[in-house]
């Protein structure tokens, strides 16, 4: 497939949203519970969502670009019962919208008082809102990475990983960023944040590298043969049915050299796994912002490496029809 | 159910591109608008088609053989490039299976074209949304046309009559006898879509003759073996009398 720059942002962008509001919410539940320490509303969670509202709507805006009628976009969750991109375009601004309300509500400090658990803990607004809006960001993980998985000719696409792995890279940019955003407003959540930021990278690799092995040894269920219906070992093309590039040609392959193609695979392994994972060490035992932020800053580089190599490695059945591109 | 289809006989195509002309006149003046081409007279060119040839080369040379394969939409019968649609532009009719795309609630996602394993659908570049064929839908009702000319563009174009239409379901039409009669097959049955458009495969006519119906057996009892059979350059029965 041919990897559109709308498509990577997006994916990538609300990916660390998704991950950074995910970590906001957790200490607030692990407060709760008096796990972790009670954090201030209007700095932590209120700014914590701004920063996360500022990335879910940089993808927005990104995938608009990917629209060829970006106008008519309200159309599109007219069919949310078969469509998974069409869930995708309610769960997004749904889970923008909760954020949202969340983070208003820590602003203002306006939360009433819902119910107290057995143990005296206390449920209030914002609580509620932040367990809803946590689920609707793992339902967008779901919805987002379903849209590629479960289109089945698209055989590197369809399975399980995918949508594990789009889960796992936004929990690890986003536990990174929070990494660093903790360094910088609460120092007390750096070795939380940090700890999980490690821990969901290092899973993250083991997945990634479970979809590249399994990738490689890909059987490709269509063949020349089935494309047309003859049967032989040597059939070779000898016109396309245009003489300069079709729809075809441009959507469908991703036109790099092999050597760029292996470049980018080689790239984002180095960039997503090893080198976060040192600066993210050093910078969570030095509680260094700056090293934080770079860790997250060479993490996000190394996702949209690895978002174009996902599109890029994608071989679509079509592309039997187009043997001479 | 009714589900109109093409049927194209790969036996008799010639690669002319008749279908391809005819469509793109007819279709670009059509209900879903004009079918765009970018630097149509310059370096590059490229447009929009509902249908294209392609041409393969089938074996090595010597044995070889040139196969034209014209290939459109194939109007599925479990269509994978309508329940992805997130507007509900690309839908499946009820009443002749037709597969179309609403131009007017089409967002241009391009989701559906990954969805057809056949790459038979194409982004309009100039009104980006999306394209496809749509069996001539505004030719084939139309009652003011004579009634053998209410059929696609492609087919009353086709000088070899290579492309057939009718509706697949009906086990008498001329297009499910060609399937039955003439091994008609399915494009990549593996993902279960179900086209129901078919392609005829090319076919030789071969008699296979046995040696001994090379030679004149005009007397049966040498055949059996009760008479010695004589020399093969003998005088036979037919040389020596006159029926
Ligand atoms: S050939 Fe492709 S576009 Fe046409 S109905 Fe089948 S899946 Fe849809
Ligand atoms: S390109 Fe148009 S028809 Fe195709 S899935 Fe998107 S909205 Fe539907």
């Amino acid at each position: 497939m041919h990897p559109a720059f709308s498509v990577i942002f997006l994916t990538t962008l609300i990916g660390v949203g998704q991950g950074l509001y995910l970590a906001l919410n957790t200490v607030q539940v692990y407060s709760v519970f008096k796990v972790l320490p009670v954090q201030d509303s209007a700095h932590f969670y209120a700014l914590g969502s701004l920063i996360v509202l500022l990335f879910l709507g940089a993808g927005l805006a990104a995938s608009f670009f990917h629209l060829g009628r970006p106008e008519r976009a309200w159309r599109s969750a007219a069919c949310w019962r078969t469509s998974w991109l069409s869930r995708e375009i309610i769960v997004l601004p749904a889970f923008m919208g909760s954020v949202a309300a969340w983070g208003m509500i820590h602003y203002t400090g306006w939360s009433p008082h819902l119910f107290t658990f057995g143990n005296g803990a206390e449920v209030d607004l914002s609580q509620l809102l932040g367990v809803i809006a946590s689920l609707l960001s793992f339902t967008l993980f779901l919805v987002t990475g379903m849209i590629y998985a479960c289109i089945k000719q698209l055989q590197e696409w369809a399975t399980p990983l995918t949508v594990i792995n789009y889960t796992l890279f936004g929990l690890a940019s986003g536990f990174l960023l929070a990494a660093a955003f903790a360094a910088w407003k609460s120092p007390g959540l750096v070795e939380f944040y940090g700890g999980w930021a490690i821990f969901t990278t290092l899973v993250a690799f083991l997945t990634r590298t479970a979809s590249l092995m399994r990738n490689a040894r890909i059987k490709y269920k269509s063949t020349l043969e089935s494309a047309i219906g003859i049967r032989h070992a040597r059939i070779e093309q000898k016109a396309q049915g245009a003489m300069a590039g079709s729809f075809n040609t441009r959507e469908y392959f991703h036109g790099a050299t092999q050597g760029k193609f292996k470049f980018v695979k080689w790239l984002f392994l180095v960039l997503v796994f090893p080198v976060p994972l040192l600066l993210a060490s050093i910078g969570i035992g030095t509680q260094s912002t700056a090293l934080l932020l770079a860790a997250f800053l060479i993490q996000y580089l190394g996702l949209i490496a690895e978002r174009w190599f996902f599109f890029a490695q994608a071989n679509h059945p079509q592309n039997l029809y187009y043997q001479t591109v | 159910m009714t589900q109109l289809a093409l049927v194209i006989d790969l036996n008799v195509c010639v690669g002319c591109h008749a279908c391809v002309t005819s469509c793109k006149e007819w279709n670009t003046s059509g209900t879903a608008g004009f079918l765009a081409d970018m630097n149509p007279f310059s370096k590059d060119p490229t447009g929009t088609f509902f249908n294209r040839v392609q041409t393969f080369e089938v074996g090595s040379y010597p044995n070889t053989e040139t196969v034209h394969f014209p290939k459109s939409c194939l109007h599925c019968e479990d269509p994978p490039c309508v329940p992805v649609c997130p507007t509900g532009a690309s839908y499946k009719r009820e009443s002749d299976g037709i597969v179309l795309v609403d131009s007017e609630k089409c967002i241009g996602c391009n989701y559906c074209s990954w969805a057809c394993p056949y790459g038979a659908r194409e982004l309009d570049e100039k009104q980006k949304i999306m394209k496809k064929c749509t069996l001539c839908v505004d030719r084939i009702y139309d009652e003011s046309l004579p009634e053998n000319e209410r059929k696609p563009a492609c087919v009353l174009a086709c000088p070899t009559s290579a492309r057939l239409f009718g509706d697949v379901n009906d086990p008498n039409s001329e297009v499910s006898l060609a399937i039955r009669e003439n091994g008609g097959y399915k494009l990549m049955p593996e993902w279960g879509t179900q086209p129901a458009n078919h392609y005829l495969p090319r076919r030789k006519t071969r008699i296979t003759i046995h040696e001994d119906e090379l030679i004149r057996a005009d007397n049966p009892l040498k055949k059996e073996r009760q008479l010695p059979m004589p020399d093969a350059d003998d005088p036979t029965l037919d040389e020596t009398t006159s029926w």
